[in-house]
């Protein structure tokens, strides 16, 4: 399985996906930077925490007008599991992939530490390695990790099971204590908690890996059924 | 912006314009002197930039000399942007520690970004990959609205900077004390790793070689920065706001990558940031340490701002630039790389053999010096030193001998205080763990990253505890080290070696001085007694306000090597039944402590004593004892003394207790800050080892799964407390004081 790392001028946890990918999980990973806007040939998409453009005008926003987004929508379409955390999430909703909107912490402050989060819908491509309810420590890091959106949206993120990771103590003032969700295809999931971050015990929890397990499980059961 | 009027260069003489620079009388001679003529403004200005304190350190480095600065562990010693110390597999770890106090203290949030911006260049300068960072602050009391407003700025500045750059900050120290009111301290340390092949240096070598200015353009923020940096702070200050510098930490993180992708280009031949005093320090250290001049043409500099003058360009303290030395003909291959960035790289001079630093601008020379003038022949001054009337009236008291009726009341009320109380509010709010790398970050002893495919790590940490240093600068100079080292060793390091961050008042006031030379000795010997030689540093001198100098205060940043991950430690308990031991014997030393600032709102008398031998055969035997995998915990003790100490090893965790039996008098036992002192757990079938092993080390007690602290000296409990009571009170003590209004 091969995994391409989308680098904007600004990502910084762009070597952390990397190393999740390759080292932890030992699948193939490539770091692709964003002017080389070819994301053909890749089993999955990782966009990278960080602080694309700065984070000037708003979180994601430039990063989102991109070349390489035209090419990951097309991926978005043809199933290709998208994944995008913390600034990756910023991204993919700046490009409309994924419902809602990022604001301030509600505590106005950048906020890093571990936090226990539910894993609120093991059956995406994603998370079928976690238990339902499964409770995880994984680390966020943000100043703009408020997930919010309208009543509607929400409703229909319930409706549709799109909800994936919730937080257990609601670090940041989110709609619902929502750490995640998924695209109703299931396969473009937006987290602002890093799981890159929790891939190795000696860094304190490795509860994060299994987001890759499941990513590279799902990828054989498709290839084998698929060949 | 408003733009700088320049005078003539009769006028200058004649009306003393040099003095609002910062140059002295004889210095204007002398620099006439070698000139043969009259220095034009921009001269006069580059001269004042590069002799004042922060550039030419001309009034430190008398002591600096003192410093032991070599060992065989040191791969680079002070004179270059960082020092690099040898971790093995031909790898280095390169280290430096800076202060940013002045700008912080009129535009806190930019003056502490840009002081992590500046730090993290010196870093990349060297071909290092930043790695970590950490901190050093000092501010005045959490109860006055202006030092509440300083203390949050500043650590949203450093939050905003640190986090978007993706360094981590990973640790640091913050201390308040009244003698920080008005000039607050903001010191920024950082780690970068390198392999030893990828060293650069800052040097203009080969004649005809291209200068490159690379990343931000110049703008008028920050002119004369390294002047200001070198002046007592006075009500005046705040109109020195356009002094200070703004930062952009996005253009940085593009500078990280594009300067760290081109070292492994050949065609680069040196590379140095611009920092203090911007292009003219940068361009004239190079071109000096290569032995050789340098020519600029201003014309080509890409500025911000129209209609700048070569005095300002060349003062101008604009972040985020950098200058490089490329191979003549080869300039198109670091283009390229910047260029990947979305970055500039401009060819704005060329290397010369005449040893002079020369500018063009419009058409004119404006600036015409010998290059080895302005790096190399600053005047260097040995300032008058004098014992001042406090300390020797310290040194003839009675030892401080304090009355503590209710110890669980004194504990509580010392674990409240902002220097001792939990600084989670601060280290929350810094991106501690981007690069995937701290094992252990901040809220222990020493903060910790492992290396990257190798089976080991380094320990980190920045200490100084001033109040010693103020009631006697030599064993507080000792001690400042010794602590740090104490922190190394607790995290299962082999302290290396240190960058040292000299904070003190006026150097003009002699008992000032005086503090200095005392410091400096007691921190050299402390040094050599550790096998920490010095590997960079800065100075921060003029550190007062309303004439008040700050407590000394010479900050520590320490770098260990931990051998194998495996022998990782943290000062937090992890087992029910564990044994608990203290190593090294208490004596009633609270002059400087906590509780005597509780007590009596004031700092007198002696400091404690600190013996080096007995701390290097301490530190050693434990980390022995550590690599033997017989220590489940280690902490030292510092500030509030055992019973404080004892109780953050409990914090942070869900089950756990302690029970310990002490034998003697309570006040001290509990208090006291003897120094020299660790608190380990150890599993039960392990004391004897480590008893052999370290024979200062005593069993007191314990851990115990009840989350109580149960105290008794001489059969008495002195102290029974839940755990959670007092951690909530550590906790809390900070944001409660930020959110009262009084």
């Amino acid at each position: 399985m091969k995994f391409a790392v989308i680098v904007f001028p600004g990502s910084n946890c762009d070597r952390d996906m990397y190393h999740a990918a390759k080292d932890a999980l030992g699948a193939e990973a490539e770091l692709v930077w964003y002017q080389d806007a070819a994301l053909e040939g890749y089993d999955a998409i990782l966009i990278p925490g960080g602080f694309s453009y700065g984070d000037y005008l708003r979180c994601g926003a430039i990063a989102s007008t991109s070349d390489i987004v035209t090419s990951l929508r097309r991926e978005a379409e043809k199933g290709t599991p998208i994944l995008g955390v913390c600034n990756g999430f910023q991204i993919l909703l700046e490009s409309g992939l994924l419902p809602g909107a990022l604001i301030r912490n509600k505590n106005l402050k950048f906020i890093c530490h571990f936090e226990e989060l539910i894993v609120n819908n093991n059956e995406t491509l994603f998370t079928t390695d976690y238990e339902k309810d499964e409770v995880i420590a994984i680390p966020v890091a943000h100043g703009e990790g408020n997930y919010y959106c309208d009543d509607a949206t929400l409703n229909d993120l319930i409706e549709h099971n799109q909800i994936v990771f919730t937080y257990k103590n609601n670090p940041n003032g989110s709609v619902a204590d929502i750490a995640g969700i998924v695209n109703k295809q299931g396969n473009v999931l937006g987290m602002m908690p890093h799981p890159e971050r929790a891939a190795e015990k000696l860094l304190g929890s490795d509860d994060g890996l299994k987001m890759f397990t499941s990513m590279l499980k799902n990828w054989r059961d498709q290839y084998a059924t698929n060949a | 912006m408003q733009q700088t009027r320049e005078v003539s260069p009769e006028m200058i003489e004649t009306e003393q314009h040099y003095r609002e620079m910062g140059l002295t009388d004889e210095e204007y001679q002398s620099i006439k002197q070698i000139l043969g003529r009259r220095p034009n403004f921009t001269e006069t200005g580059i001269f004042s930039v590069m002799w004042s304190e922060h550039c030419s350190y001309k009034t430190s480095k008398p002591l600096l000399k003192k410093f032991p600065t070599e060992g065989p562990q040191v791969i680079q010693g002070p004179g270059e942007g960082a020092g690099i110390v040898d971790i093995g597999d031909n790898q280095g770890i390169a280290f430096k520690i800076e202060s940013h106090n002045h700008p912080s203290a009129v535009e806190p949030y930019q003056g502490a970004a840009t002081g992590v911006g500046g730090i993290i260049r010196d870093i990349f300068s060297m071909g290092a990959r930043p790695i970590a960072s950490l901190n050093s602050l000092r501010f005045g009391s959490l109860t006055n609205p202006r030092v509440k407003y300083l203390f949050d700025e500043v650590v949203h500045g450093i939050s905003g900077y640190g986090n978007c750059v993706g360094v981590p900050t990973v640790g640091g120290e913050v201390q308040f004390d009244d003698s920080y009111e008005g000039n607050p301290l903001v010191n920024a340390m950082a780690v970068g790793l390198i392999d030893k092949k990828d060293i650069q240096q800052g040097v203009a070598k080969g004649l005809g070689n291209t200068v490159l200015y690379v990343g931000s353009k110049t703008g008028r923020d920050g002119i004369h920065g390294a002047t200001f940096a070198s002046e007592d702070l006075t009500e005046d200050s705040e109109s020195r706001r356009s002094n200070v510098q703004v930062g952009d930490p996005f253009m940085e993180k593009l500078l990280i990558e594009a300067c760290l992708e081109a070292i492994h280009c050949d065609a680069l031949v040196g590379m140095q940031d611009m920092g203090a005093a911007g292009l003219t320090s940068s361009a004239s250290e190079m071109a000096s340490k290569a032995g050789m001049g340098m020519e600029m043409n201003l014309d080509l500099i890409p500025q911000r701002e129209q209609n700048m003058s070569a005095y300002e360009m060349m003062l101008s303290e604009s972040q985020e630039r950098m200058l490089l030395v490329v191979e003549k003909g080869r300039e198109q291959e670091i283009v390229d790389i910047f260029k990947k960035y979305s970055l500039e790289a401009v060819n704005v001079g060329h290397v010369t053999d005449d040893k002079q630093f020369r500018l063009l601008h419009k058409g004119e020379v404006v600036c015409d010096i010998p290059v080895d003038s302005l790096a190399e022949d600053a005047p260097v001054y040995y300032k008058p030193s004098k014992v001042p009337v406090y300390y020797e009236e310290f040194q003839q008291m009675a030892p401080y001998v304090p009355v503590v009726d209710d110890h669980s009341a004194m504990l509580k009320q010392l674990l409240q205080q902002p220097t001792i109380a939990s600084k989670e509010y601060v280290y929350d709010q810094y991106d501690s763990m981007v690069q995937a790398n701290t094992v252990v970050s901040p809220g222990s002893d020493a903060a910790v990253v492992r290396i990257r495919d190798y089976d080991k790590a380094i320990a980190m940490t920045t200490d100084c505890n001033s109040r010693y240093l103020y009631l006697d600068p030599f064993i507080g100079g000792k001690i400042a080290v010794s602590e740090a080292a104490r922190n190394i060793y607790a995290s299962g390091a082999k302290p290396l070696a240190i960058t040292d961050g000299l904070n003190f008042g006026n150097p003009d006031k002699p008992e000032n001085f005086w503090q200095m030379e005392q410091a400096v000795d007691g921190m050299s010997a402390a040094c050599l007694a550790l096998d920490t030689p010095v590997i960079s540093g800065n100075v921060s001198l003029y550190n007062e306000s309303n004439n008040q100098a700050i407590f000394p205060t010479p900050i520590v940043g320490m770098v260990g090597l931990i051998r194998s991950t495996k022998y990782i430690t943290t000062q937090h308990m992890k087992q029910a039944g564990d044994v608990i031991l203290v190593i090294g014997e208490t004596k009633p030393e609270f002059g400087g402590s906590e509780l005597q600032n509780i007590l009596e709102g004031k700092y007198f008398g002696q400091s404690p004593e600190v013996d080096l031998a007995v701390e290097r055969k301490r530190g050693d035997a434990l980390l022995e004892a550590i690599e033997q995998g017989l220590v489940q915990s280690a902490h030292d003790i510092s500030e509030g003394g055992f019973s404080v100490a004892l109780s953050e090893t409990l914090f942070n965790q869900a089950t756990l207790g302690a029970t310990v039996d002490l034998e003697d008098e309570a006040t001290s036992l509990l208090f006291s800050e003897t120094q020299s002192r660790y608190v380990i757990s150890v599993k039960p079938e392990a004391v004897d080892r480590v008893t052999a092993l370290i024979p200062d080390a005593k069993v007191v007690g314990t851990v115990t799964d009840d989350k109580k602290l149960v105290i008794k000296v001489s059969g008495e409990t002195v102290i029974e407390e839940p755990v959670q009571t007092l951690e909530d009170l550590w906790k809390g003590a900070i944001p409660c004081l930020l959110k009262s209004k009084a």
